[in-house]
């Protein structure tokens, strides 16, 4: 458990040393869902409807955008080794990375999205329900796309490669994140698509970490 | 099943387009998908006989 | 005696003893589609009626189904020899997924095109978001995210390994994915009669379904077996056994 403490405080003081890269993603995060009405429309009741779609879209290319940084910062300056090579069973200081990598980067989109929101007109019943939406979603995304990052670690053509993989796995978090909004804003309730977006995300702290250890180790041959 | 005329078959109900389309872009990867995997082999043995010419050759 | 052939069976284990069988596998493999093909061809056209609500254009199950089932078997198949290579460190294995990948692909690519092809006519839009549909583009796209990570990666064991993960995160997916757009679908009121349902199927067209489905799993082994021989040749290019192929030393000597 210290261990995974540890390893939270030394990425969580690494992020804050280089804020520049955290923020960027946050903008890009803002800029993609403005530019949806920019290329829609600004009819209210359109974006309304579109709203949850495009608020998750971006989120998960947010996220995307921020895995990259997941491992490779390490692996390059040979502190992935030391944390293999490290008493501490590695799945646990895995986890620790992906705990890290979800307050740098989900939990902000998480905080951002309501204010974002309101740019398309929901209301705060929606706004609710797209903060636990996103609470609940934004970790299963940081662990399915570290699964990823660890297996593009120090590949050509890394980023790309690694959208190509993992935006595939997103796309039931999709459903069900942007699902639940939807059901909301219809009257039909968001308890069904939320307790699918709890148990994916239990299935995934699960397994997730399980296949990303494999995964680094493959990498690290 | 039975058709009046070849004309019918090909027309397939004024369906020919999308059936025909389907069986055709059908038949064109099976035929090309196996041309490119037997091209892959030749390929490779092409390489692997030079190889051993040029080692035989060294030999000399 | 049980240990004799237990023996046997692992000596296929090994690409140089896979080589040669597999080249002998091949034809038969050929001919049964071929067999598979031209009855299931003549069931598609000459036997299976009209069908009362979708005319003729309904004959495109006939490719749309089979490639639907071939795209998500070879899958399941190919992650299991990634899988088996991962677990027992076997090179064929790993070889074989990869021999197995872009036959899948396309496989999932002719069903999306049938898909179109068959919905245009039927309900006016070249394509519609129903669960098959949309779950075969999600299967396409994972076909192609092995196919590329395996392009990338230079070190042929690594490839093999990181392959095996991602298709057996694949794998555990797939049922997921495709619960998650069955619900989607439905919610959505999206497609109102799927494109699965073909509610009055005549005993003619499911056994012509049946047949090019087994015509086209000769064709994928085949063809498997054959891009197999060709990475195995790639591989172990620079082994004597290789060297010392008749097709490799040329005619005669």
């Amino acid at each position: 458990m210290n261990a995974v403490i540890a390893i939270i405080r030394r990425d969580l003081l690494l992020a804050m040393r280089r804020k520049s890269e955290v923020l960027t993603a946050l903008f890009f995060f803002i800029i993609v869902v403005s530019l949806f009405p920019l290329g829609i429309g600004p009819e209210t009741a359109l974006l309304r409807k579109i709203a949850p779609g495009i608020l998750w879209v971006a989120a998960l290319l947010a996220t995307m955008l921020g895995l990259a940084r997941l491992f490779a910062p390490d692996h390059a300056d040979g502190t992935l080794e030391q944390m293999v090579l490290a008493p501490a069973p590695l799945g646990l200081l895995v986890t620790g990375k992906i705990i890290a990598h979800w307050i740098t980067t989900g939990l902000p989109l998480v905080l951002l999205a309501p204010v974002l929101g309101i740019q398309f007109d929901l209301d705060t019943g929606a706004l609710g329900i797209l903060v636990v939406a996103l609470l609940l979603g934004t970790p299963l995304l940081s662990l399915i796309g570290a699964i990823g990052a660890a297996l593009t670690l120090g590949v050509r053509g890394g980023g790309v490669l690694l959208s190509v993989l993992v935006l595939p796995l997103y796309v039931p978090a999709l459903i069900f994140g942007a699902g639940a909004v939807e059901a909301h804003i219809s009257g039909l309730g968001a308890g069904g698509h939320l307790s699918l977006l709890a148990a994916l995300l239990a299935l995934a702290v699960f397994f997730a970490p399980w296949a990303t250890t494999a995964a680094l180790r493959i990498a690290l041959e | 099943m039975n058709w009046e005329s070849p004309a019918a078959f090909f027309a397939m109900g004024g369906y020919g387009l999308y059936v025909w389309g389907s069986f055709g872009v059908c038949a064109a990867l099976m035929i090309l998908e196996p041309i490119l995997a037997s091209r892959r082999r030749m390929d490779i043995l092409r390489s692997l006989r030079r190889e051993s010419l040029a080692e035989t050759l060294d030999k000399l | 005696m049980s240990n004799n052939r237990i023996i046997h069976w692992f000596k296929y284990a090994s690409p140089q003893s896979f080589y040669p069988l597999a080249g002998k596998m091949i034809p038969w493999f050929w001919g049964l589609a071929a067999a598979f093909f031209v009855s299931g061809l003549y069931i598609s056209f000459f036997v299976a009626p009209t069908d009362f609500q979708q005319g003729e254009g309904y004959r495109i199950i006939f490719i749309h189904v089979p490639a639907a089932w071939m795209s998500m078997f070879i899958y399941l198949v190919m992650a299991f020899w990634a899988g088996l290579g991962l677990a027992l460190n076997t090179r064929l294995s790993s070889m074989m997924a990869q021999a197995l990948a872009p036959t899948g692909a396309i496989m999932a690519f002719l069903s999306l095109w049938t898909g179109a092809l068959w919905g245009k006519p039927m309900w006016g839009a070249w394509w519609v978001w129903d669960a098959r549909l949309t779950s075969a583009l999600i299967l396409f796209f994972l076909y192609i995210g092995f196919i590329a990570l395996q392009a990338a990666i230079d070190d042929a064991r690594r490839a093999d390994k990181a392959g095996a993960i991602l298709a057996l995160v694949g794998v555990v997916n797939v049922p997921i994915i495709y619960f998650s757009v069955k619900w989607w679908n439905t919610l959505h009121q999206g497609a109102s009669v799927s494109l699965t349902k073909a509610p009055s199927m005549a005993t003619t067209m499911l056994w012509g379904m049946l047949i090019m489905a087994l015509a086209f799993w000769m064709y994928s082994i085949a063809l498997a077996l054959t891009r197999v021989r060709a990475i195995i040749l790639e591989r172990e290019a620079h082994t004597e056994w290789v060297k010392e192929l008749p097709e490799v030393k040329g005619n005669g000597q």
